[in-house]
This record gives structure tokens, C-alpha cells and sequence, in this order.
């Protein structure tokens, strides 16, 4: 079974944002909230490094663990769905998660944060509702997988930087390109959110 | 303790953003301007858009029972790049979008701005009617009522101060036909002036390139950039530019190994991808390249075989750089001789080179000197012409290439045909129209011939007095289509220009800044345009390959294409039938195939004959054939088969006679007929006894083993080759000029013949000449290094002064008097701080569209001035805090954020120029008809921009002027 995972090649990645407009487009997200969005080091400096940042789809994922009404589980793809039915919008994955992924609507001192939101993938989402319809699409925003279709972000990525598939592929993808060009800075997060999981 | 609501809404998005940034070190711009939170527009945007978990259903892939579902492709209108856009319309509305993984040019990529074009469809900020201003109030009108008494006032202003008085403001985002009648319209009105932004992006390109070896465009491709050994780019940053380049350079760095070199007063988002940085001052490129000349003509690393065969008037060069040694360039420049003696040396040595540049070469007053001093650099070191190398001049707009070729300029007709009585009777002929009937329309014949006034001084000839303003009258009106009010220099000089105005048009999707800058009351009119995305049309992206667009929705709101408003607006002023005479109109809705079928008649010059309509929707139907790399098709006997994608132009011939386009200019490596070409025989056949033909170097197979000038029938006379025409095309020829028909060229005869009989002999029609290294038509023959007119080395100015005070293109240039007042005054000592501009990758020009697309408007909310950490600690500016920054000219000021940052040098500050809608520290906001204000506002870099402009195009100069910041 594949395993979906993203990796950004932080060598290509010259922040254009591409994958966060894409994201917002196909996704129709609201102002404020960003699934997506590209972090940079060393700005301006000697060393300056981009990476996007999203839902990694964590193998063992800390906010399913975490989360005190499991609304958050995997897919047998390895994507990282949640259900909006049953989330409280308590916050406790926005905590565990080692990315900043999770996204809450709402800010109170007290009180609810709103529906969590997060990168689904473009695979629709974990609740009841019928994979690809309006109803889906309405809480969740896309479902390409059910088209065979990869996240927007990754297919638009102006470098082809941020890979997105089954984690063997672009591991070889990545790993290739690696021994090509003969340096590589090491893909980003990928230890972290995957472990020893898929060697790079 | 009490938080006001406002507070923590204002609070909101960075709850989330915050943390991870926390977690690195420093503070970066994009958490910069996260932290700044959101902008009063952006609040507004709150009130809008549904926040809960749950979102309307209104776009997105599933379609409800019955929808029909239609996929349609077009280009990107954000930059040259071309990226393919592919659209899902659901019932006729733009519901989704996918990559367009066929295109060989983007490959189904995108920057955020290709990724986030819907909503320039969508977007709620668009201007929805035809609106007028009175007495200070936004009226809807009707169409016909604003045709009506825009029409009448011109005829007006026409019969009191002449045709001359209208200027007509065109755009880069025009589609190619737009463009072509555009400046079509402009001379059936009467008057040259006729402009678009090139003037402010590539004007000096165009004219210090084709002063050099023929033609003023990208020599190479995007994708060529893959065969790269060494990448330098001088003057440009891509990566916020042209992102969707970056895909090509940085694969071909990886897989070549190459060598990237960035030369840029700052270290750009391009530069953190670079091998080498080099940090430059701004306003020293011609030292930079003398500088490394100096060591290349040295160490004999110059490529002595193609300078002998290729090459005009090296030896004068040298001369030049003789003057350049280290020491003088480090005093210039302060690189140091180690650094400029590598980069000459792998630039040189380590081919095929390429150099990039953008507008960090150009808009200065010397502009067109820097472009001319790059080209030297490649032809010394043998890189033009072949793959691999030659000068990748990456283009701004979506079509500023397109619009530069057909004609949107003061100095030309369509396709560089200038405006002598020769190019007026070709484009008569073409347009079938009378040309004494055309000699009418002007003020008198020299009017017809004399080029326009540079949209950065439409302003100065509306304010100038009357003697010195080089027409009838000073300017009385203003018509618009698709150009910003915020991209030109002198921002507080523009606005006055607009109050005195008679008349504003602006015909645009957006208000634009031309609609609030001023305190004008009345005589303001705005009519909605569509995008290029609501209409059909062909775009030229940089690397000259024009890819045909189609249309994806109708028209939104009450918007309409620009062919239709021009069509209009020529019906009402009397011209219609003539203009139109070969453009079918059908119940107002014009022909886009058509306009182009037209220019394909007329544009023998630059090769933009052969790309039919046909042949460029076959282009699009069969994006998958063309290889990723050379861009060509297979010879497969397909539609396409053998072409170059897109047809870059020069395609020679008719379309019949299917020429594949031209890859890579000058590259002798091919046949004509397979997209081989030599430099342009454009300057004579020899000068001062000195051939100027090519020496020995040819384009393969061709007939001629040797230079040859420019054909005409006269010359296939000679040869004995017009036998070879057929007697239909001998025919046209004998009617293009019955009187002497062996002076018919190979860019005026109709027939196309001469132009095949030439490339059927392996020939190029335009002869096979050496590029100059020495204009001698232009002010400075040999690029000279003059300081900015705003230097922040007044010790410099006696040695390297801007030239003397002229009259050009109408107006007077007193740029030496402003120099010599500036230094004499001590400038520098109250400025001290060099201010620069640039691109963001959000934004695009004057950002008057992607300010009001909610996906971009969102990534940057607030105009900001980079500045240094030492700089900044000199004033007590802090990070993120509120700064006023205050300009050399006008008592000009500007409060925005700053952004402390080591990307610039000491001493050197930059601004993105792309905001607009505050005013010297005043939010302009409840001045834009309602709904139709930007989602985000901010500060115009141009309101502190300075005097200044080069001789030969009238570029400005924003890339190197003075400022002082202080905290607010």
C-alpha cells in the first residue's frame, strides 16, 4: 500500500508561495487561515534556506494521540484526516504538533477556537460525508484523490521543489536528484514526521 | 484586563503563524509581515468571507447534477514566463484550476500569482461599470453614455489643441492584438503618442540591444537556460521575478554543475541560490563589466576567433577599458579585484555563459549604456548565438515583449518599422488605407514623423509651459488601458499633471491609482475592461514564442474586452470603417484572429508572419510534442511537426511557407529554415572603410560562404535568384513600388517572396552582418559610466557627470542641472541612505490586481522599506516599526513599516514598488468608488522617486536614487 508523504526540496524551494495560493484556490480557505505557507531561514543572510510547511502526515501522528475526542486518524494511504463533526476545537493537537499544522477559525480567551482545519492532502476529509461531494468539499475543500490526483500545491510548485506521492517514489525522486547535482541539504522534516521510516 | 474586540481580531491570524517562526532564529519577511497583522483592508476582507469550518460550496471540483463542464486554456497574465493556465469553467463560471503539465514551458507550474489567477476573475474588488466622477462623487453610467461624452470631449480637445494633445496609454498586459490596435488607433487618431510600459521595464533594453546586433529581445530561452555552464544575472532577481524560470536555471545548474553568479546590490532570494554573490553598488554596472573586461583582455581569455568573424569595433572597446584598471573599479564599484578577476574568469572561460538581467540594469539614466556594456560582455567572450548562451533578457509583463514588438512606442510603428514616410506607406498598404487621407489625421507631416513624448514625462508636458512643450498644445488628456499610476517616477509631479487634465480615461478592471491620486472633482471617467482571461488573443513571452489564449469566461460584471471599447470608441470618433476595413466586427464583438491575421500581413520585419491563429491554436492543441529542452517538435508529419513551440519569432514567411520559428537568435549552428539566423546586417555595409558585413561566418548551408547586407529584389537580382519568385509575388512586389521595384526589401514586400527565395538559398533575409560594439548613432557610442543623477558619491560627479542638458522627445532633459544643484547643494549630507526598488513575488507592476486577489493580498499586507541593521541602530528604527521615509525631491515623504534586514549593504535601502493608495502618510481608501478599492494599500515607492532619464528612451531612474528614514 502507498504511503502519501510530502517532501520539499529545501535546494529548489525559493519561496513563491505557489503551493500557498494553490492551496487557498483549490481549497477555497479563508483569510486567516493557511493550511500552507513557506518558512524561511536565515533571511537575507548568507545560508538563506525557504521550506513549505503543511500537514506532514505524520506515520505516527502526535495529534491523533493527543486528540481527547479521536477525531484525527489515518488513512490506509497514510494521510492525516480529521472530523469536523467530532473535533471541540480544544487545541491540544495545535500543541503536539511538531509543524504548526493545525488551524482553528476562531480566537477567544475563553472558550472554543472553531472547527479545527488542516491539510487534508486534497483528499477530502474524515468525517461522514461522501467522498467528493459538495457536502465534503463545503468542510473540507477538495477530494483530487478520488480523481487520482495529487495536492495542488505540489503539482503547481514552481521548481517542482515540494513533492508530493508514495513516499518510496519521490524518496527515489529526491535521492536522484541528490546524487545528480552532489549535495543536497537534506529533506526537510522528513526525520522528524517520518523517523526511520522511508530512508532518504 | 479589557481587550478591545478589535484588538484581538486584528490578532487572529498570527496565533497560529506565530510559532513556528519562533522556533529560528531571526525574524524573516514573511513572519515580519504575518506579525504586522492584517491591514484595515484585510478586515473588511473579514466581514466577507465566510471564517467558520465551514465554507460555501460555490467553487471547487464537484459539479452539481447537470453542470456542464468545460476545460480551457490560456497563459498566465503575470509575467513573461507564459505559464499555461488551465481552467475548469462549471455553467460558465471559472470553478477550479488544474497544472498544465503539456506546456514546455512551465511544465503545470506555477508562483503564487499562476496559482491564484482565478481570483483575478472572481475577485469582488473588480470595477463592475462605467463610472464617472462628478463633483467629486462616483456616478454609474451607462457604456454608450461614457462612449458618448468621452468621444465629444475629444473631438473637443481635438479641434482646440490638436490630435497631439491626447496621449494614448497602452499596456503590457495587453494581448498581442489589443496591443497592434492600440497603436493602430493612435495613428488613425493622429499623434505618436502612444506608449506602454515597456517604456519603464525594457525600453533601454530594446534599444541598447538592437542597437547592438539586430533585435531588442531575449536572444535564448527560459528553457535553453538548462544547457547553461555559467548563469550570471546582472540586475535581476527571478526567483520573486520569474519564478517559474527558476525551474529551468536551477535544474540546469544542478544537472551542468554551473556556475550561478548573482551581481546585485542586494542579496536576493535569486542570490541564495548562488554559487557566488557579489554585492554591488547600485548605479555601477558599466564599471563592474569594465572591470572584468580588464582582466579578461589581459589574460587573453577573450574568444579572439569570433570577435575577428562576428564582431565591429572590439578594438575601441579596449581602448574604453584600458581606463577600468582594479584600483578605479574598486574606487567605483568597491569590489575587490580578487572577486571581479573570478567572475571574469569563469564567465569567460567556463561557457557556454549566459548573462540574465531585468530592470536592475535599465532603469537608470544610463540604462541603455549598461545594456549595450552587457552585450560587449558576451560578444567578447564569444557567447551570443548559440545554446547555452546569449543574453536572457527576462521581460516583465505577461506581453510587455508582445506590446514592445507591435508597436505600443513614441519612436515606432508596429514591429520596428520607425516612422519615416517608408514605414507609413507599408503599414497604409497593409491597412489598405489612403496614406494622404492617413497625412491628414496628423498636425503635418513632421508631426507624423517625429517620435511621441515617454510616458515618464506625459506629466511634464501637461505642466511645462506652453514654448517648451515641442507640439501644439501641452497635453489635455490622458487615455488609459491597463498601466498603473503608481510605476512611474515622481509621484507628487503626476499628481498635479492629473489635476490639470481636461480629461481622464482610465479603461482598466480596476480603478488603478490614477483614479485617487489627485484632488480632481470632475472629468474622470472609468470604464471596466476585462482580463485577458474574459477574452481571445495571443501573448509573446520573453523568449519570443506567442501562445494563443482563449477565452475562459465571458466578461464579468459589466466588463468589456479591449477590442470592443476601441472598436466603440473608433465608431464614435468617425474612423471605424477604415480601421476595421479587414477586422470582421460582429454585433460589436470583434474578431481577435483577424486583428492578428492583419499583423501578420504587415510584420515581415521581425518575423511575426508566419504565426497565424491557426498555427498557434495547434501550437496549444499539441503542447505535449515540444521538447522540454530545445522546444521543438518532432518532424512526425503533425500539425506542428518540426515547429518551435510558440513560433518564436523571427518565423519567417507566410504562414504556408512554415517556417518553425527561431529558438535562438543568431545561431549560425542551423539552417535559416530550421531556425538558424546571423547577426543583423541593420547598420550598413561598412563604416569608415571598415566592413560591417560578417567575416567568414555564416549560417549553415547557406549559399553565400561569406557577410551579405540585407536582401531586396535589387540584390536577388544580382545573385540571379529572383527567377525564383513566382509571378504572382513579382507581381506584389511591382505594386508595393511601381516606380523602383528593385528597392523593394525583404520587409516590405507583401508577398513574402523575397524573404523566401533568400532562406530557400540558406540566407537570412536580413543579411548577415557583424554586431557593433560601437553605436554610433546613439549619445554614447561606447558605453561611458555617468553617476546616478542622485549619487551617494558626489566625489564622483566631476570625473563621471550624466550628460548635458537636452531637448528630447519634446521635453527638455535637465538632468546634469538636477545632478550638478544636487551635488553642489550637498544632497547626499540630509540623504544620505541610496534607495532602490524592486518586485515581490505577490505582486505584479503596480498591483493594482493582485492587491484586490484575496490569496495574494493576504501573503503581503503592508508596504515596508528594507534597511539595514547597522542603519536602522543609527536611527533607533526598530524591527517592524513605523518609519518615515523622506525623498530628495518635492519635500516627498512616505510612512511605511521597516524591515531591518542584512539582504541590504550598508547604506542602501530598498522598497518593493508595487503599493499604492496612500499618499505621503494620507490612506486614500474612501476615494475609490465603493467595493472597488485594493484589499491592500500602502505607500508608492515612486512617491520618493527622483528626476532623472536616459537620452535614448526616456527611461527613469528609481533604481538608484537618495532618501533619509527616520522613526514615526
Amino acid at each position: 500500500m502507498a504511503r502519501m508523504k510530502f517532501l520539499c526540496d529545501a535546494d529548489r524551494c525559493i519561496e513563491c508561495n505557489a503551493c500557498v495560493t494553490a492551496c487557498k484556490n483549490e481549497n477555497e480557505v479563508p483569510w486567516g487561515i493557511n493550511r500552507r505557507r513557506v518558512v524561511t531561514i536565515n533571511d537575507g543572510k548568507p545560508g538563506e534556506r525557504s521550506v513549505s510547511m503543511a500537514c506532514m502526515h505524520c506515520t505516527d501522528a502526535p495529534c491523533a494521540a493527543v486528540c481527547p475526542v479521536t477525531c484525527i486518524f489515518s488513512t490506509d494511504e497514510g494521510v492525516v484526516l480529521h472530523s469536523k463533526d467530532l473535533c471541540i476545537g480544544c487545541g491540544y493537537c495545535f500543541y503536539a504538533c511538531p509543524f504548526g499544522a493545525p488551524q482553528y477559525p476562531k480566537v477567544s480567551n475563553f472558550g472554543s477556537r472553531g472547527k479545527m482545519d488542516k491539510c487534508t492532502y486534497c483528499a477530502g476529509g474524515g468525517g461522514s460525508e461522501v467522498p467528493g461531494s459538495s457536502e465534503e468539499y463545503a468542510k473540507y475543500g477538495a477530494n483530487r484523490m478520488l480523481q487520482g490526483k495529487l495536492p495542488l500545491c505540489a503539482e503547481m510548485c514552481s521548481t517542482k521543489s515540494l513533492l508530493a506521492g508514495d513516499g518510496e517514489i519521490i524518496a527515489q525522486i529526491y535521492k536522484e536528484r541528490v546524487i545528480k547535482r552532489g549535495y543536497g541539504s537534506g529533506a526537510w522534516g522528513w526525520m522528524t514526521a517520518y523517523r526511520e521510516g522511508i530512508a532518504v | 484586563m479589557l481587550i478591545k474586540r478589535a484588538q484581538r481580531e486584528a490578532r487572529r491570524p498570527t496565533l497560529a503563524a506565530d510559532l513556528p517562526v519562533q522556533a529560528s532564529a531571526g525574524v524573516d519577511r514573511r513572519s515580519f509581515l504575518r506579525r504586522s497583522g492584517l491591514a484595515a483592508g484585510g478586515l473588511a476582507a473579514l466581514g466577507t468571507l465566510p471564517l467558520g469550518a465551514v465554507r460555501k460550496a460555490e467553487a471547487g471540483p464537484p459539479q452539481p447534477p447537470g453542470a456542464t463542464l468545460a476545460t480551457r486554456k490560456n497563459v498566465c497574465t503575470h509575467c513573461s514566463v507564459g505559464c499555461t493556465v488551465i481552467a475548469k469553467v462549471t455553467n460558465g463560471v471559472w470553478t477550479g484550476q488544474e497544472p498544465g503539465w503539456d506546456s514546455p514551458i512551465n511544465r503545470g507550474s506555477h508562483c503564487c500569482k499562476g496559482a491564484a489567477v482565478r481570483d483575478d476573475v472572481l475577485s469582488e474588488r473588480r470595477l463592475r461599470y462605467p463610472t464617472k466622477l462628478v463633483n467629486g462623487k462616483w456616478i454609474r453610467i451607462s457604456w454608450d453614455q461614457a462612449i458618448d461624452e468621452i468621444g465629444d470631449k475629444l473631438t473637443e480637445i481635438r479641434a482646440k489643441s490638436g490630435p497631439e494633445s491626447v496621449y494614448w496609454l497602452g499596456s503590457a498586459k495587453f494581448t498581442n492584438e489589443a496591443a497592434y490596435l492600440n497603436r493602430k488607433f493612435a495613428a488613425f487618431w493622429g499623434t505618436n503618442n502612444s506608449d506602454h510600459q515597456a517604456r519603464i521595464c525594457h525600453s533601454t533594453t530594446v534599444a541598447g540591444v538592437a542597437n547592438t546586433w539586430g533585435y531588442g529581445a531575449m536572444t535564448n530561452s527560459y528553457n535553453d537556460i538548462r544547457n547553461a555552464k555559467t548563469i550570471m544575472v546582472m540586475g535581476g532577481n527571478p526567483a520573486e521575478a520569474h519564478p517559474v524560470s527558476l525551474q529551468h536555471i536551477l535544474e540546469g545548474k544542478e544537472l551542468n554543475r554551473a556556475n550561478m553568479i548573482v551581481i546585485d546590490p542586494r542579496m536576493t532570494r535569486t542570490a541564495a541560490h548562488a554559487t557566488e554573490y557579489v554585492r554591488v553598488r547600485p548605479g555601477t554596472h558599466i564599471p563592474t563589466i569594465y572591470g572584468m573586461l580588464w582582466h579578461i583582455f589581459q589574460n587573453g581569455w577573450e574568444d579572439k576567433e569570433f570577435i575577428r568573424q562576428r564582431v565591429y569595433g572590439m578594438d575601441d572597446i579596449r581602448k574604453e577599458v584600458a581606463k577600468w584598471p582594479p584600483d578605479e573599479v574598486e574606487r567605483v564599484t568597491g569590489l575587490p579585484e580578487a572577486q571581479v578577476k573570478r567572475v571574469a574568469e569563469i564567465f569567460a572561460k567556463q561557457r557556454p555563459s549566459t548573462l540574465i538581467w531585468a530592470m536592475g540594469q535599465t532603469q537608470f539614466t544610463v540604462g541603455t549604456a549598461n545594456v549595450r556594456i552587457s552585450c560587449i560582455l558576451l560578444l567578447a567572450t564569444g557567447n551570443v548565438g548559440h545554446y547555452g548562451n546569449g543574453a536572457n533578457i527576462f521581460r516583465g509583463h505577461t506581453n510587455v515583449q508582445g506590446a514592445t514588438d507591435v508597436g505600443l512606442d513614441v519612436t515606432t510603428l508596429p514591429l520596428y518599422y520607425g516612422l519615416d514616410e517608408g514605414a507609413w506607406r507599408h503599414w497604409c498598404r497593409v491597412w489598405e488605407v489612403d496614406y494622404d487621407w492617413m497625412l491628414s489625421r496628423f498636425v503635418d507631416k513632421t508631426f507624423m514623423q517625429t517620435p511621441g513624448i515617454p510616458s515618464t514625462r506625459w506629466f511634464d508636458a501637461t505642466l511645462l509651459p506652453k514654448d517648451q512643450v515641442a507640439q501644439p498644445d501641452t497635453m489635455k488628456a490622458m487615455f488609459i488601458m491597463g498601466h498603473g499610476g503608481n510605476t512611474i517616477s515622481r509621484m507628487p509631479e503626476a499628481a498635479r499633471g492629473i489635476e490639470k487634465l481636461d480629461l481622464l480615461v482610465v479603461c482598466d478592471p480596476y480603478p488603478t491609482t490614477w483614479s485617487v491620486l489627485s484632488e480632481r472633482k470632475n472629468g474622470t471617467y472609468l470604464l471596466p475592461a476585462c482580463t485577458s482571461f474574459e477574452m481571445d488573443g495571443s501573448r509573446t513571452a520573453s523568449n519570443r514564442s506567442l501562445q494563443w489564449g482563449e477565452q475562459i469566461v465571458k466578461p464579468v460584471f459589466e466588463s468589456k474586452n479591449d477590442y470592443d471599447v476601441m472598436y466603440m470608441l473608433a465608431r464614435k470618433l468617425g474612423f471605424a470603417d477604415r480601421m476595421f476595413k479587414n477586422i470582421k466586427v460582429e454585433n460589436g464583438a470583434v474578431s481577435a484572429e483577424d486583428i492578428l491575421r492583419e499583423l501578420n500581413r504587415g510584420g515581415w520585419s521581425t518575423g511575426y508572419c508566419g504565426q497565424s491563429p491557426e498555427r498557434l491554436k495547434a501550437h496549444m492543441r499539441n503542447q505535449s510534442k515540444f521538447d522540454l529542452v530545445t522546444l521543438r517538435a518532432p518532424k512526425d508529419g503533425s500539425e506542428v511537426s518540426g515547429d518551435y513551440y510558440g513560433l518564436p519569432w523571427p518565423c519567417w514567411g507566410t504562414p504556408e511557407f512554415r517556417h518553425p520559428g527561431t529558438p535562438v537568435l543568431y545561431n549560425t549552428n542551423l539552417p535559416v529554415k530550421e531556425g538558424g539566423g546571423t547577426f543583423r546586417a541593420r547598420f550598413g555595409v561598412e563604416r569608415d572603410g571598415v566592413s560591417l558585413l560578417s567575416d567568414g561566418s555564416y549560417s549553415q548551408d547557406s549559399d553565400i560562404k561569406d557577410g551579405y547586407p540585407e536582401f531586396t529584389l535589387g540584390v536577388l537580382k544580382k545573385l540571379g535568384w529572383d527567377t525564383d519568385l513566382t509571378a504572382q509575388e513579382m507581381a506584389i512586389i511591382q505594386q508595393v513600388n511601381s516606380a523602383n521595384p528593385d528597392a523593394v526589401s525583404w520587409s516590405i514586400d507583401l508577398s513574402g517572396g523575397i524573404q523566401r527565395v533568400a532562406i530557400d538559398h540558406g540566407c537570412v533575409p536580413y543579411g548577415n552582418g557583424k554586431a557593433r560594439t560601437v553605436a554610433w548613432n546613439l549619445p554614447d557610442p561606447i558605453p561611458v559610466h555617468r553617476e546616478p543623477i542622485y549619487t551617494s558619491r558626489p566625489d564622483l560627479v566631476s570625473k563621471y557627470p550624466t550628460r548635458p542638458d537636452a531637448q528630447q522627445f519634446r521635453v527638455p532633459n535637465v538632468g546634469f542641472s538636477v545632478q550638478k544643484a544636487a551635488t553642489d547643494n550637498g544632497i547626499v549630507k540630509r540623504f544620505p541612505l541610496i534607495l532602490s526598488s524592486g518586485r515581490l513575488v505577490e505582486y505584479e507592476g503596480g498591483g493594482e490586481e493582485t492587491r484586490s486577489n484575496k490569496w495574494l493580498a493576504e501573503l503581503k499586507q503592508d508596504m515596508y522599506v528594507e534597511i539595514n541593521p547597522a542603519d536602522a541602530a543609527a536611527r533607533g528604527i526598530k524591527d517592524g516599526g513605523w518609519v518615515w521615509v523622506t525623498g530628495a525631491e518635492y519635500n516627498s515623504k512616505a510612512r511605511m513599516k521597516a524591515l531591518v534586514t542584512e539582504r541590504v549593504g550598508k547604506g542602501v535601502t530598498w522598497m518593493p514598488f508595487h503599493f499604492a493608495g496612500w499618499f505621503q502618510g494620507v490612506d486614500q481608501r474612501s476615494r475609490y468608488p465603493k467595493g472597488s478599492d485594493p484589499i491592500v494599500l500602502g505607500e508608492s515607492m515612486n512617491t520618493l522617486s527622483t528626476y532623472g532619464f536616459d537620452p535614448v528612451t526616456g527611461m527613469q531612474e528609481p533604481k538608484a536614487t537618495l532618501c533619509q528614514i527616520r522613526a514615526a
